[in-house]
């Protein structure tokens, strides 16, 4: 028995969160950040943060991950941590010279109160970011939501930073992908250019975490969103930001900053949030779903009915972050399974809501609760099973000690390798 | 792969060439080319100071340190975080410290568990002591653990949370062990001050609540081995095959019963030395156990401690049978070491590692003909570089001031000699040596680059430079290293394999090594059209 001391009686607690099903902001911007072209993701906070993260992110994708942190001492957190940034802009851009690099904070320096802006300006005023180069920020105090809320922070800086509106309207579209995959974004990348549509998406990962072994290590890898782009991203027609909790807060921004109108929607995973990503764009950009969009469409229709004797009525514990539980939970009511318990560590009680309307025609008892942690989600297990368990590598101890199979899905995946180059959006693969 | 042939001191300085000139010089000070003398005295190396900002460094904390390093491996106590989410979420399972919690009476493991107050907005405010007070109380309803641990992370400090009062009032409340940890990851300069914050909250709150003398001959403690991959796990075999007790292990495969009983053994020995030395020191004065350095990372180093331990308690019994142990255990290890050397002698190899393996690992090495050509540490300080004969040299820096030094007094009536002088004075007279280690670098090959803390931009730089046959560093550095085409071995979670420790480690670690440098898949980096671009003038098949 792995997690020995997980009895089926639900003790009330407020205080003690036990096996979280969230982690803290900073990482969510540094995988933002990553998700720019060139870009060096700078941590300003004491160090132990940067290295956990940098771990955290390379043990999924077994990829290299770059990130610099202002080191901060003793001393810095009492005083401020302005001359830590300051010298560490000026050692970043004179030895690894990126074009950009994205601050974010940590708890520390969110509990002093470094003002980041003014810093910043310090630095162009002594000369320390060379001319042509960029220096975003993003607050992101790790006491506040979870990763989920840092990477959406850190994409609504790309928006207030540098979005900006040239006075013409173009024809492109943008995607905000939302917090997912870096395969997830080229899969999306893919359908874009299948129905012909010029778009920009930011962040993108695709191309920076996966990158190939060539016998040189390429510091900033060929992906990744370009300034220019995130530049000309208030141009454009419109943005579809995927994911409410990712997404929303940087459409929304870049609505009020240069007048793009934006529609809000689920991460296409699943047939029907899928359909709607796909009409939506074809509405938006006045173009035909091409013939191999149907194709597929009528593939995963095929499965589906192919397996359903398999999928129907099956009970499914989930557990990961909001955006993809909501997409997850409509595929799977509509694969006729029944999702019972849906947890999940970020705040926020439109999620419950939102799983609770979604599953209101589930023939069972539907179990959701945000703000919770794997150790409540093991407690209910213990009370009625499931047939599966849906959720990141922290949960094979769950699926070991109660015999339930187990899909890998989510962040962080650390006990397998490859994951990351199977989408799981659009066609959920690894769902089916 | 071809080596390049190449001058140290030249390499040293194209390492900072790119540095800003303030910045250089700093670096300049961390980066030595290695010269021993015939005192076998080496240069002075800085260490052990504060982080250049932006420079991309492989540290860590004074959390990871304390909680991460040192009490996590103990699998009875309940490690309470007291902060955001993320520090207890990054340590959770992380480090393969392996534990046996059938060996306990209780069965209690809780090293599977995160516990965490997960710090809201709320409590940055207003003050997060009620919250952890609760949390300590819900732990104890849930789990009924003899102990609970707390450690504070950065924000704590900041916001004036006492951990350590509250620690103390809910040890009065719950009637079971409940101690705090202010190991703010912002104190110190690295993981290195989390391991002294620790030693002492182990030494004051645990060490010597049971006087009990289990019985066993020959007790030992082992001190500094975290039992990664189960390496403890075969140190204990070994143990128990010569017929040494040991009392307690800091901290694999440990239980808060061992520590607090810890006090009865006879000999400490250290194996990481970074790590809790201090405790060693402290147990010394306080209760009279001598210390050793010892070293189980290698088989000739395994031998050559296990004889130490002989000759410590001088009986020829235990004498006789660790010699039975090393003949009987060295068989495997040197026709293992006949199959594999020949596949890998003459090779190079680079390590830069927390603040120990870096030093034992060359060992191993050694053992396969391959040559170290550079290493260092993240946060080891001068002594565990040149040696503790530079103890009295070093000077604490501002940075490291705050970190509390205990004043340890003998025990009035525990402190016991446990040899007598003349005793001490005769066994060193023979040569053994006690509170001694002598440090990386005077081990290390003459020209050797020695660099502490070492930058992204250096370890790129030392791949360029040098085309080592592995490297060997953590998982951040791991598959930056292997996409320049070179492999890297995680001596940290020895890249989920292991154990690495005593003689059947050895044989482990020389099939592993054996696999990575000579691999196939390092000769396919590149394909055929980049090997030979020229376009051929006629089609093949004309």
């Amino acid at each position: 028995m792995l997690l020995r001391h997980t009895t089926a009686e639900v003790a009330e607690r407020s205080a003690l969160t036990i096996n979280p099903a969230k982690t803290c902001q900073p990482v969510g911007a540094m995988y933002a950040a990553l998700g720019i072209h060139n870009c060096l993701p700078h941590s300003h906070g004491s160090q132990g943060c940067c290295a956990y993260h940098r771990s955290m992110l390379t043990r999924h994708y077994k990829e290299p991950i770059m990130a610099a942190t202002s080191s901060f001492t003793e001393g810095a957190s009492v005083f401020g941590g302005q001359a830590n940034l300051l010298q560490a802009l000026e050692t970043m851009f004179s030895v690894y010279n990126p074009d950009i690099v994205a601050v974010h904070t940590t708890c520390l320096s969110e509990t002093i109160g470094d003002d980041i802006p003014q810093i910043t300006a310090k630095a162009i005023d002594e000369g320390k970011i060379p001319k042509g180069k960029y220096v975003i920020h993003a607050n992101t105090p790790s006491y506040v939501g979870s990763h989920v809320t840092g990477f959406s922070n850190m994409t609504k800086a790309m928006v207030d930073y540098l979005a900006e509106s040239n006075g013409k309207k173009s024809k492109r579209v943008n995607v905000i992908p939302g917090y997912v995959e870096p395969s997830d974004m080229a899969e999306m990348r893919r359908i874009l250019v299948e129905m012909g549509i010029d778009g920009i998406m930011f962040p993108d990962t695709s191309n920076v975490l996966n990158t190939p072994l060539t016998g040189k290590f390429n510091m900033y890898p060929k992906g990744g969103t370009t300034i220019e782009q995130l530049k000309m991203s208030g141009s454009s027609l419109g943005t579809l930001a995927l994911g409410r909790l990712a997404s929303a807060p940087a459409a929304r921004a870049l609505d009020t900053k240069c007048g793009v109108p934006c529609e809000i929607m689920d991460i296409p995973i699943g047939l029907l949030a899928t359909d709607r990503f796909v009409d939506t764009l074809r509405k938006i950009a006045g173009v035909a779903v091409p013939e191999s969009l149907n194709f597929e469409r009528g593939q995963l229709v095929d499965i589906i009915s192919d397996m359903h004797q398999y999928l129907y009525g099956k009970k499914v514990a989930l557990v990961g972050d909001p955006d993809q539980l909501t997409a997850l939970t409509e595929f799977l009511v509509s694969m006729d399974m029944m999702p019972i318990y849906v947890v999940t560590g970020t705040p926020g009680k439109k999620f419950e809501r939102k799983i609770k309307e979604l599953t209101k025609d589930v023939p069972h008892e539907v179990k959701v609760k945000a703000e919770g942690d794997m150790f409540l989600l093991h407690q209910w297990i213990k009370n009625e099973s499931v047939d599966l368990l849906i959720g990141n590598t922290y949960c094979k101890y769950i699926a070991k000690d109660e015999d339930i199979p187990l899909v890998r899905f989510g962040f962080p995946i650390l006990d397998r390798v490859g994951h990351s180059y199977f989408p799981t959006a659009i066609r959920a693969r690894s769902a089916c | 792969m071809e080596h390049i042939a190449i001058d140290p001191e030249r390499a040293k300085k194209e390492l900072v060439a790119k540095y800003p000139a303030k910045l250089a010089r700093k670096r300049a000070k961390q980066i030595v080319v290695n010269s021993i003398d015939e005192k076998n005295e080496v240069p002075e190396i800085q260490s052990n100071v504060r982080t250049s900002p932006g420079i991309i460094t492989q540290r860590g904390c004074t959390y990871a340190g304390c909680k991460g390093v040192v009490l996590g491996p103990t699998r009875d106590i309940i490690n309470i975080t007291h902060g955001p989410i993320g520090c207890g979420f990054y340590s959770w399972l992380t480090r393969r410290n392996q534990t046996n919690p059938d060996d306990s009476e209780d069965k209690h493991n809780f090293i599977t568990y995160c516990f965490s107050t997960d710090m809201q907005e709320e409590q940055v405010i207003f003050g997060g002591e009620k919250k952890l007070r609760q949390a300590i109380q819900e732990a104890y309803d849930i789990f009924k653990p003899k102990a609970i641990a707390v450690f504070a992370t950065c924000p704590v400090g900041l916001i004036g949370d006492d951990v350590h009062s509250v620690t103390r009032e809910m040890k009065e409340k719950l009637g079971i062990n409940v101690f705090g940890f202010s190991c703010e990851g912002y104190k110190g300069v690295s993981q290195s001050a989390g391991h002294h914050i620790a030693n002492n909250g182990l030494f004051t709150h645990i060490i010597g609540r049971n006087d009990e003398i289990k019985g066993g001959k020959y007790r030992v403690n082992l001190l500094g081995e975290y039992n990664i991959g189960g390496d403890a796990f075969v140190i204990e075999r070994l143990f128990e095959k010569c017929g040494i007790t040991l009392v307690s292990t800091f901290s694999g495969n440990s239980s808060i019963d061992t520590f607090e009983n810890s006090h009865t053994a006879d000999l400490n020995m250290i194996m990481c030395h970074r790590s809790i030395n201090y405790v060693a020191e402290m147990m010394e004065t306080k209760y009279g156990i001598p210390w050793i350095k010892v070293n189980f990372i290698g088989a000739e180093a395994s031998a050559k401690s296990l004889r130490k331990i002989a000759e410590y308690y001088g009986d020829q019994e235990l004498k006789d049978r660790v010699e039975q142990v090393i003949a009987e255990e060295m068989a495997p290890v040197m026709a293992a070491q006949e199959a594999i050397r020949p596949r890998t002698q003459g090779k190079t190899a680079m390590l830069f590692v927390g603040g120990s393996r870096a030093h034992h690992y060359q060992e191993l090495f050694t053992e396969l003909g391959m040559k170290t050509v550079a290493a260092g540490y993240e946060f080891a300080h001068r002594d565990d570089y040149e040696g503790r004969r530079v103890l009295p040299s070093i000077k604490i820096d501002s940075d490291s001031r705050n970190i509390e030094e205990l004043e340890v007094e003998p025990d009035p009536t525990r402190y016991r000699p446990r040899k007598s002088e003349e005793e001490m004075a005769e066994l060193q007279a023979k040569g053994f040596r006690f509170k001694d280690y002598d440090g990386m670098m005077p081990e290390m090959e003459q020209k050797a680059l020695v660099i502490d803390d070492i930058s992204h931009y250096e370890s790129e730089k030392l791949i360029e430079l040098y085309k080592p046959d592995i490297f060997c560093a953590g998982i951040k550095e791991k598959y930056v290293i292997q996409k320049a085409g070179v492999p890297l071995k995680q001596l940290h979670s020895y890249d989920y394999g292991g154990p690495y420790a005593g003689f059947e480690g050895a044989i482990n670690f020389y099939k592993d090594i054996d696999r990575m440098v000579n691999s196939k898949i390092w000769g396919y980096v590149k394909s055929p059209w980049q090997k030979e671009p020229e376009l051929s003038a006629t089609y093949a098949w004309e």
